[in-house]
């Protein structure tokens, strides 16, 4: 470790590329964090995105006009209005006007923390297409499956959630996809609210190292890897979810 | 979505259109009850008028939103044909370094572009001793024209790639050059299929166009900022931020809408 420390300090001697974040142990703690909080934040707004998908398709299907309208009014208020602005929103209009709580040094905190309203803010962004990916899945599936899964007595819900949605998912997931690598490029905006992802972590450090070529082109290297392992995990799991003999 | 239309024309009354205006006007009426309820002390501006003093400036920082997603959406347009056309090149390394440059340019997040773009441009270039200035704005531009562009070529490739090869065949039985045939059979016909998706890039560029805000050009979202800043009243927060989400709605959910009609009626007419 410390062979691999000294050749990017001569590196940064020698040539003027300086990564600190390979032989500077604070610079590689922050950006290690910063890494782990992308991570975190990708993997909770993707879950939270594809149950959000998941529930406003269900409702879409709705007997009543009233809750099909309100799906619909939340799904084209977030698909077209800005993330950065939704994010903003939610942070200081929605956030200053909930209550704090104390904490332990005797202050008082935000209910919802910045890490916190980012989840919430993306997953709502996010979730808002998931639903439109999910009911043209749905619409995809032969109404005759519906039919026949009625006749052998399922109620609606179990039409949905047995029969209707595993299908529909399996159709979808090409957009789904889609949707979850914008959704992890996505969250390169919660640097505007100070969540201590990769772009803030990175900034952070070429505004004390002036490092700024050097550590860009780690940070394009990085997403375009996280992209990768999402697209190559994705089809992975569409493998593992196709079944067999039936072509969707 | 809405039910399919026998005759793919655009109804007068058409629900999703409704849809839109309801969710508009709500948004306004919230905007009204906000400030209705929201207890003001005697001494102070009522927050409908603070909002009205105010609206002009947020505006015309929304106008030059618009200005910058026109000018890299041309900017992009102009380099993604181009790349695109590269990624149907006959010559294998052109072909792969497009290839590269496209996935490159499409999966790398936007803001981490435009910070690219923003910290590695010079400020200004030297050409034939003349010194052009690279203010920032124009820095922005090309930094969400990047994006812009990969995203294009992805466009261009699909929409030529979507031609049934019958047409080239066909064409080149009639002794066209392979640029004849692209310029004079192929894109006339892709260019239909083309439009959807290009004016859909249109609008989330447009709904990128805030990020702009966060290197330092001073646009709508900028201006809102800087008005709370100014008026320091966190009940003001609310409906400021509603209005400006309200203006970029009232942009681009028509272009939604007129995206999601001519995408039928390219479907209906194949």
């Amino acid at each position: 470790m410390t062979g691999v420390a000294d050749w990017f300090r001569w590196l940064d001697s020698a040539y003027g590329v300086n990564l600190s974040i390979f032989y500077d142990g604070y610079d590689r703690g922050r950006f290690l964090v910063g890494i782990a909080t992308t991570i975190e934040l990708s993997i909770a707004c993707t879950v939270l995105s594809v149950a959000v998908g998941i529930l406003g398709a269900w409702l879409q299907g709705s007997k009543s006009s009233f809750v099909r309208a309100a799906v619909r009014g939340y799904i084209e208020f977030f698909r077209n209005t800005p993330p950065l602005i939704q994010l903003l929103f939610f942070y200081f209009a929605i956030g200053t006007l909930l209550p704090t709580i104390p904490d332990a040094a005797g202050g008082s905190r935000p209910i919802v923390s910045n890490m916190g309203w980012a989840i919430i803010s993306f997953s709502l962004f996010a979730g808002a297409h998931n639903i439109e990916i999910f009911r043209s899945g749905i619409d995809a599936v032969p109404p005759a499956m519906r039919e026949a899964a009625a006749s052998l007595g399922h109620t609606r819900l179990q039409v949905f959630f047995l029969i209707v949605f595993p299908l529909a998912l399996r159709i979808s997931f090409p957009a789904l996809n889609n949707n979850i690598v914008n959704l992890v490029k996505t969250t390169t905006l919660a640097y505007a609210i100070a969540v201590p992802e990769l772009l803030y972590a990175s900034a952070q450090i070429w505004s004390e190292d002036f490092n700024v070529k050097e550590m860009m082109n780690v940070l394009l290297l990085i997403y375009l890897l996280l992209v990768a392992l999402v697209v190559w995990g994705m089809n992975a799991i569409e493998q593992r979810m196709r079944i067999p003999g039936y072509h969707v | 979505m809405s039910g399919p239309r026998a005759n793919g024309e655009f109804p007068r009354l058409d629900p999703r259109w409704i849809a839109g205006l309801c969710l508009l006007a709500l948004l306004l009426c919230s905007l009204f009850v906000a400030s209705a309820q929201t207890g003001v002390p005697p001494e102070s501006q009522s927050i409908a008028a603070a909002l009205i003093k105010w609206l002009p400036l947020v505006f015309s920082g929304f106008l030059f939103n618009l200005l910058v997603s026109v000018l890299s959406m041309a900017l992009g347009t102009a380099a993604g044909v181009m790349l695109g056309l590269g990624l149907i090149s006959e010559r294998t390394a052109l072909r792969t370094a497009c290839a590269g440059a496209m996935q490159f340019f499409r999966n790398a997040p936007w803001l981490v572009l435009l910070f690219y773009a923003m910290f590695l441009i010079p400020f200004k270039i030297a050409l034939l001793g003349e010194s052009i200035p690279f203010p920032d704005w124009i820095k922005a531009v090309i930094g969400l024209a990047l994006p812009v562009m990969a995203n294009v070529a992805e466009i261009v490739r699909g929409g030529i790639v979507s031609i049934p090869l019958g047409q080239w065949q066909s064409a080149r039985s009639l002794a066209f050059t392979r640029s004849q045939i692209l310029w004079l059979i192929i894109i006339p016909q892709a260019v239909k299929r083309m439009i959807p998706p290009w004016m859909n890039l249109y609008a989330i560029l447009t709904m990128a166009t805030p990020l702009i805000s966060i290197v330092g050009v001073q646009d709508g979202l900028t201006m809102t900022r800087s008005a709370l800043v100014a008026e320091g009243r966190p009940e003001l927060f609310l409906p400021m931020y509603l209005v400006l989400l309200a203006m970029f709605f009232a942009y681009c959910y028509p272009i939604a809408l007129g995206t999601s009609v001519l995408e039928r009626r390219v479907e209906t007419q194949g």
